[in-house]
């Protein structure tokens, strides 16, 4: 069965960010990129596919600039067999939202017919959290998101999701999408001679016009702001001090 | 305009996000529906009906829906969304999971989890974790919308809409629910407390968090914990907080144990007062709290329950 991982690069996690002083977004200038997070566990997810003998062909995907090739080569170094870099450097600039995204990666799927497309849940940047349900509705294939557990059973696959109340599982006839929470696995590390070996694996480019879609944004950034700051309290040296304090000047328990 | 919100609804009672929503949708203007998907729904179609500002309470009640699943929820959504110009549902996991579905299937961008409503087109949301507020404008003629609730007060009971049924059953052949696993518990729902206290790695164990439980008690809290307290397998997933959790804002917020990385800080920098307790002075949770104590939980919890 052919995988696809649908990878994105965005600001790497650990990065505290800046709002540009004309409040027209965010200011990513020499700020330290990196695969968003839940990418990382959606290639290790297909990389442990194939250990077991599921997957037999791991192709990565991106839509973005050209510089979202550095996230392709990890993915490369990873495991993944090949990569396809949707290079939208042409339509517009570093913002690929949602909607673009699945658009260009239904087409892909159309191509290619992978068994499994696996995303990640959310990208840490936007926060949108819609890829992957978009694609499934564009591919019409059945979705299980915020997976936490993922077990491939001939021509289906049983996802266990992480759900405000709990754990919800549901099995999906193959092919299917699926987008990866935080416990579905834990990433390793890229070794230096697979990150060597990842510069000669196939990395192919196409635009968004050669896959027929228009990748451009339909949600005008008017501004971004940054958020009210909290004050910083003061230290309290007991918990005496705190229970009153609590009770008689912040008055939130009695 | 008319808005078309999505109840949330779980074992057989409409749960409290649905009435944020449609104080949000209240804020965007216009006659409100409300949907009510799912199996055996009409006493939470009922309940529907009397939330303030709803005109109309539309009810499909059939098991292909039971469950909520993605594949027939967005089915109907996409169904009925001719009729309106705003899908609104709450930025839950039934929300998340089924309405960017019905954004692509009507081919319009969704809006992710907004905490404000500029003009009927425009909303502001949060960004890299709350770091950034951006305030966005649709394009779309029609607007596919999740709205965090912390960022809306509860319309209140009173109306009483018409209710009526709604015939459409999309066929689903692809996805099967199988089980939930949904954890049991007495505490009020995490969304809703007035007051949460929650456990980080620095409790040590799952078995430690027995520690906050008699606090609870007596606050009638909801028990939170950090990403790095449920990866350790402490507690189970729902009690997450953060970025990627639960986002919380309750009165009274109090952090145990917990270092506070900007992933946690996102799902409860809005709670009106923070508590902080850590053995580390420099810990990062401390530049948020608005009281702050220095010291070894397993000291201070049982002393705290002992005061309350
Ligand atoms: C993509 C992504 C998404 C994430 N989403 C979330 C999220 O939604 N929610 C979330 O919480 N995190 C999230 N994280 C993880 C986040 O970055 C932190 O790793 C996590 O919040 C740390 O949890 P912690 O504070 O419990 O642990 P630590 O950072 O290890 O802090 C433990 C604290 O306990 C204190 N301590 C230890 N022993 C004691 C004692 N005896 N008495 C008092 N204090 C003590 C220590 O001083 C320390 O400050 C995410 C990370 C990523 C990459
Ligand atoms: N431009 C993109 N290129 C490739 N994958 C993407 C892109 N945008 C989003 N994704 C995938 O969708 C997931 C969720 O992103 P989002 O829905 O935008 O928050 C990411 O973790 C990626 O797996």
């Amino acid at each position: 069965m052919k995988v696809f991982v649908a990878v994105k690069r965005v600001i790497d996690y650990n990065v505290k960010i800046r709002v540009k002083p004309d409040h027209s977004d965010v200011d990513l200038t020499s700020v330290k990129m990196a695969m968003n997070p839940f990418c990382e566990i959606a290639v290790e997810e297909a990389v442990r596919l194939k250990e077991k003998g599921v997957a037999t062909e791991i192709v990565a995907v991106t839509v973005g600039p050209k510089a979202a090739q550095e996230q392709l080569r990890t993915a490369l170094a990873l495991g993944a067999d090949r990569a396809i870099h949707v290079d939208t450097s042409a339509e517009t600039d570093e913002r690929v939202e949602s909607l673009g995204a699945a658009k260009a990666l239904a087409r892909l799927v159309e191509e290619e017919q992978p068994g499994l497309v696996i995303l990640g849940k959310q990208a840490i940047d936007t926060d949108n959290n819609q890829t992957g349900q978009m694609l499934a509705a564009l591919t019409g294939l059945p979705q299980g998101t915020f997976a936490s557990a993922v077990d491939v059973d001939g021509e289906k696959v049983q996802v266990t999701r992480e759900i405000d109340g709990g754990l919800q599982t549901v099995e999906l006839t193959l092919p299917a999408i699926v987008t990866t929470d935080l416990r579905l696995n834990e990433p390793r590390y890229a070794k230096l001679p697979d990150i060597m070996k990842a510069k000669k694996k196939p990395l192919d480019v196409k635009t968004p016009a050669d896959l027929g879609v228009s990748v451009g944004s339909r949600v005008k950034l008017v501004k971004v702001e940054p958020p009210a700051e909290r004050q910083g309290g003061v230290k309290v040296g007991s918990v005496d001090e705190l229970v009153d304090k609590l009770k008689n000047e912040a008055k939130v328990i009695s | 305009m008319s808005i078309l919100v999505l109840a949330e609804h779980h074992d057989g009672a409409l749960a409290g996000a649905t009435a944020h929503v449609v104080a949000a949708a209240q804020q965007i203007g216009g006659d409100i529906d409300v949907l009510v998907a799912g199996e055996n729904v009409a006493a939470i179609a009922e309940a529907a009906a009397k939330l303030d500002g709803v005109s109309k309470v539309r009810v499909a009640d059939n098991a292909a829906y039971a469950h909520l699943l993605a594949e027939p929820t967005a089915a109907l959504l996409a169904e009925l969304a001719g009729d309106y110009s705003h899908v609104l549902a709450a930025a839950s996991t039934t929300g998340k999971n089924v309405l960017p579905r019905v954004a692509a299937l009507k081919d319009v961008a969704q809006i992710s989890e907004i905490i404000a409503v500029e003009s009927p087109d425009t909303f502001k949301r949060p960004i890299y974790a709350g770091n950034a507020i951006a305030t966005v404008q649709s394009e779309d003629a029609l607007k596919v919308i999740t709205v965090r609730s912390t960022g809306f007060d509860a319309v209140a009971e009173g109306g009483s809409a018409a209710i009526e049924a709604v015939d459409f059953v999309a066929d689903n052949a692809q996805s099967t629910f199988l089980k939930e696993e949904l954890a049991q518990s007495d505490r009020p729902e995490l969304g809703a407390a007035k007051v949460v206290i929650s456990g980080g790695r620095g409790m040590g164990n799952g078995e430690n968090f027995k520690l906050l439980d008699g606090i609870a008690d007596k606050l009638g809290a909801a028990i939170g914990a950090s990403r790095a307290a449920v990866d350790a397998g402490f507690v189970p997933n729902d009690m997450q907080v953060g970025q990627t959790g639960k986002i919380v804002a309750p009165e009274l917020y109090i952090a145990v144990g917990i270092s506070g990385a900007i992933q946690h800080l996102a799902g409860m920098k809005d709670s009106k007062v923070i508590v902080a307790i850590n053995k580390d002075e420099e810990a990062p949770i401390f530049q948020v709290a608005d009281y702050g104590l220095v010291a070894d939980l397993f000291q201070a919890l049982p002393e705290l329950e002992q005061r309350l």
